[in-house]
């Protein structure tokens, strides 16, 4: 029970985490159909403009500026990179963004090294909130499932009750359609375009603490964002929310659950010794599975549920 | 065809002038191949130079492995994440053959090794092909970065085929040479390597010439048209995932020869990448385009490496340069110039590239300074080196050199905005000619 509880905690807050990611990510791939390959390099250099202005500044300023400059950032990969490359069609999109990833993990390791940075919890928020069955639940946590579910909130009422979010929703299914009634879809585009950099900034900024901010950051945490927008399906937000507290939940009760399919056979009376065919398959714990979990998820929702759990069409 | 063609058909020359003047470039590419090394030989010692002898091997096989990416990629339009895990599993599969007959436990003569390594690839091709080629486009990017994370992962955490992270190694001095070559010297393994890259690149080439490798270009221009005509696209798909499968097979047994060893490095995503940036380099368009890209790249790797830490940030940009600019890599800008060629005004363009060359060379030494200057403030400090150009130690956090590497980056693309206008004029002028005399077919 007390497993249970502390690790449903901390998946939620790791979802939340990945759906701040997602969320941008889906509606730039449903919309644009450009799959984002520099989305977690967003990610990253939140979490490194966060380290920098908070080192000079503090940290609350550094939760405003950093997004901001990643959004910035995203305008301008969209407007002078994007468009241009646009009419090759979305595999030289795909391309371009999937250069720009290494080449922002490149700047980043010339900029602040190749080793992590020591990006701290700022010591306003570095004390215990609560305490379950003797284990301490950091108020740090707390503060990010606040940020997460006001941006959560945020997004909804934004997508759902204002003139431009009717117009991002309405160009998410039919662009051309929109852009006939007199929108202009392109700036519709880098809206979304930047909002969701900035987005993903935001998600650096307090994730970056809460892991480790180091140049391998975005291509670890990439291929998991691309999980969950696939499992979500495309053009659904709400199908991008669950996939997110599910890959949250997977990803942290893969590490506590210590079980191996070995295990599962001994209910069937049958025992795995080192003679067993594939024994070293069988013995391999969950914990050690986990990272491979997301992947088998993509393939196997990819080639059988192209829609994922709630998209509109396919991938 | 238009009648001027068929009238040039006609004129042109048979039998083996023709053969000879068609495909004059393969003998001379496994001939210069073959003699390269001399260039480099140490008369005094008597040895062939390591360190250019593995650079060559390295393109030689990393050719054979960006070209079966470009099986799938510029063949039949699908753009891989994960096509490192065929060559990596296929360079296993030669670790553990090797193992064996040098155990005794089965027989295989060296020369024939590397078809180990194909059919493993091709096994694992038809495995993975199974299940990748479901999809096309994005989706099947998707599920081929999925499944290489998948690869990449297991071979850390499966002992007893990946061998972990020591990886597999093995020994290439096997004693069952057909020809009674021990395979001691790396000049010997160079030889197998370089026969080896030929006849694979061979039979890729003929292989784009077979019904599937043409049904592999229409699924990809048109595939509802395929189906229409009565192709099954996912079909073709899979044949062609799985026989560039065996091809990067043969890659991956080279890769194990050369260095005899194998480890998670070669199904990791960074291999991956490394064809995908030779193959759009060079161009995915044409056959050779991803053997150029991968002479760029591991020229930049292995060179360029040496002398700075930021060789994969050159190789990015250039990736990013060809996205945006030049789709066709760099053999699509050779072709662009054979319609001036063929109405021979092709020296009209000199002056025009001599006047982009100056403040191209400038833009290009100033964005090369920047990311050096920047490099050795972090990554250089950390391994404790010095910024040197020959002899002049550069203090890479004194304000001058920063100027001056921003000014030559901003000057010189001022400058290149300015005479790029020119050459564009020019070379208008002159694809328009081309054009008023049908050399644009």
């Amino acid at each position: 029970m007390e497993v249970f509880l502390v690790s449903l905690l901390n998946g939620l807050v790791y979802g939340m985490l990945l759906f701040m990611l997602a969320s941008g990510l889906t509606l730039i791939l449903s919309m644009m159909g450009v799959l984002n390959f520099a989305h977690a390099s967003a990610y990253m250099l939140g979490a490194y403009f966060a380290f920098t202005i908070s080192q000079h500044i503090g940290f609350w300023p550094a939760l405003v500026l950093a997004p901001v400059l990643c959004g910035a950032i995203g305008a301008a990969i969209e407007m002078y990179g994007l468009r241009r490359v646009h009419k090759n069609g979305h595999i030289a999109e795909l391309l371009f963004t999937f250069g720009l990833a290494l080449i922002i993990e490149k700047v980043v390791q010339m900029t602040w090294g190749l080793i992590p940075v020591p990006y701290r919890i700022p010591e306003g928020l570095d004390f215990s909130l609560f305490t379950i069955y003797g284990t301490h639940f950091p108020a740090y946590r707390a503060f990010m499932l606040l940020i997460s579910a006001l941006m959560f909130g945020a997004i909804w009422l934004g997508l759902t009750r204002t003139r431009i979010g009717l117009i991002i929703q309405a160009a998410l299914t039919h662009p051309e359609m929109v852009g006939a009634l007199g929108h202009n879809v392109p700036r519709v585009f880098t809206t979304v375009f930047a909002s969701g950099t900035a987005l993903a900034g935001l998600a650096g900024v307090i994730g970056g603490n809460y892991q480790v901010t180091e140049p391998a950051m975005a291509f670890t945490m990439g291929p998991i964002v691309f999980v969950v927008v696939v499992v979500g399906g495309l053009g659904s937000l709400t199908g991008c929310f669950i996939a997110s507290l599910l890959m949250g939940m997977i990803q942290t009760f893969a590490v506590v659950l210590d079980y191996s399919p070995a295990d599962l056979l001994k209910w069937f009376g049958l025992t795995v010794t080192s003679s067993t065919p594939f024994h070293e398959v069988l013995t391999v714990p969950l914990p050690r599975i986990g990272a491979l979990l997301p992947y088998i998820l993509l393939v196997v929702i990819l080639v059988f549920r192209p829609r994922g759990l709630m998209g509109t069409r396919e991938t | 065809m238009s009648a001027d063609a068929t009238q040039r058909a006609a004129l042109a020359p048979t039998g083996i002038v023709a053969f000879g003047r068609r495909y004059w470039l393969w003998p001379a590419a496994i001939l210069a191949a073959l003699l390269l090394p001399w260039l480099f030989f140490d008369w005094g010692t008597h040895r062939h130079s390591g360190f250019v002898l593995t650079m060559l091997s390295e393109i030689a096989l990393m050719s054979v492995f960006a070209l079966s990416f470009n099986m799938q990629m510029g063949q039949a339009g699908l753009l891989s994440f994960g096509h490192a895990i065929l060559f990596g599993l296929g360079g296993y599969v030669t670790a553990h053959t090797l193992n064996a007959i040098k155990a005794g436990s089965m027989w295989l003569p060296t020369e024939l090794v590397p078809l180990a390594g194909g059919v493993g690839g091709l096994v694992f091709g038809a495995a993975f092909g199974y299940v990748a080629t479901k999809q096309r486009a994005t989706a099947f990017a998707m599920i081929t970065m999925g499944l290489g994370e998948l690869v990449a992962a297991s071979a850390l955490m499966f002992m007893g085929f990946f061998g972990g992270e020591g990886g597999i190694s093995t020994d290439r001095v096997i004693d069952t040479s057909l020809f009674g070559v021990p395979y001691s010297s790396p000049w010997q393994v160079y030889c197998l390597v370089v026969a080896w890259t030929a006849i694979a690149a061979i039979l890729m080439r003929l292989q784009t010439q077979t019904p599937l490798g043409r049904m592999a270009n229409a699924c990809r221009d048109n595939f509802e048209r395929a189906q229409f005509v009565g192709y099954d696209p996912r079909m073709v798909r899979f044949y062609q995932f799985t026989l560039s499968g065996f091809f990067a097979g043969v890659g991956g047994a080279l890769y194990v020869l050369v260095y005899e060893i194998v480890t998670f490095d070669t199904v990791a995503a960074a291999k991956s990448a490394t064809a995908l940036l030779a193959t759009y380099i060079g161009g995915a368009g044409s056959f050779f385009g991803p053997v150029i890209g991968t002479i760029v790249v591991v020229l930049l790797q292995s060179g360029v490496s040496l002398l700075s830490n930021a060789w994969l940030l050159y190789v990015g940009v250039l990736f990013i340069i060809m996205v945006m600019f030049a789709p066709g890599g760099l053999m699509g800008i050779v072709a662009q110039h054979a319609p001036i060629a063929r109405i021979g005004r092709l020296g009209d363009l000199l002056v025009p590239y001599i006047r982009i060359l100056a403040p191209g060379v400038l833009m290009v030494l100033g964005f090369v300074l920047l990311v050096e200057l920047a490099s050795f403030t972090t990554i250089g400090a950390a391994q404790g080196k010095d910024f040197k150009i020959g002899h002049v130690v550069v203090d890479p956090h004194a304000a001058l050199p920063w100027v001056a590497a921003g000014a030559a980056l901003v000057g010189g693309s001022l400058w290149l905005r300015l005479e790029s206008r020119f050459f564009r004029a020019r070379w208008d002028a002159l694809i328009a000619e081309a054009k008023a005399r049908g050399a644009i077919l």
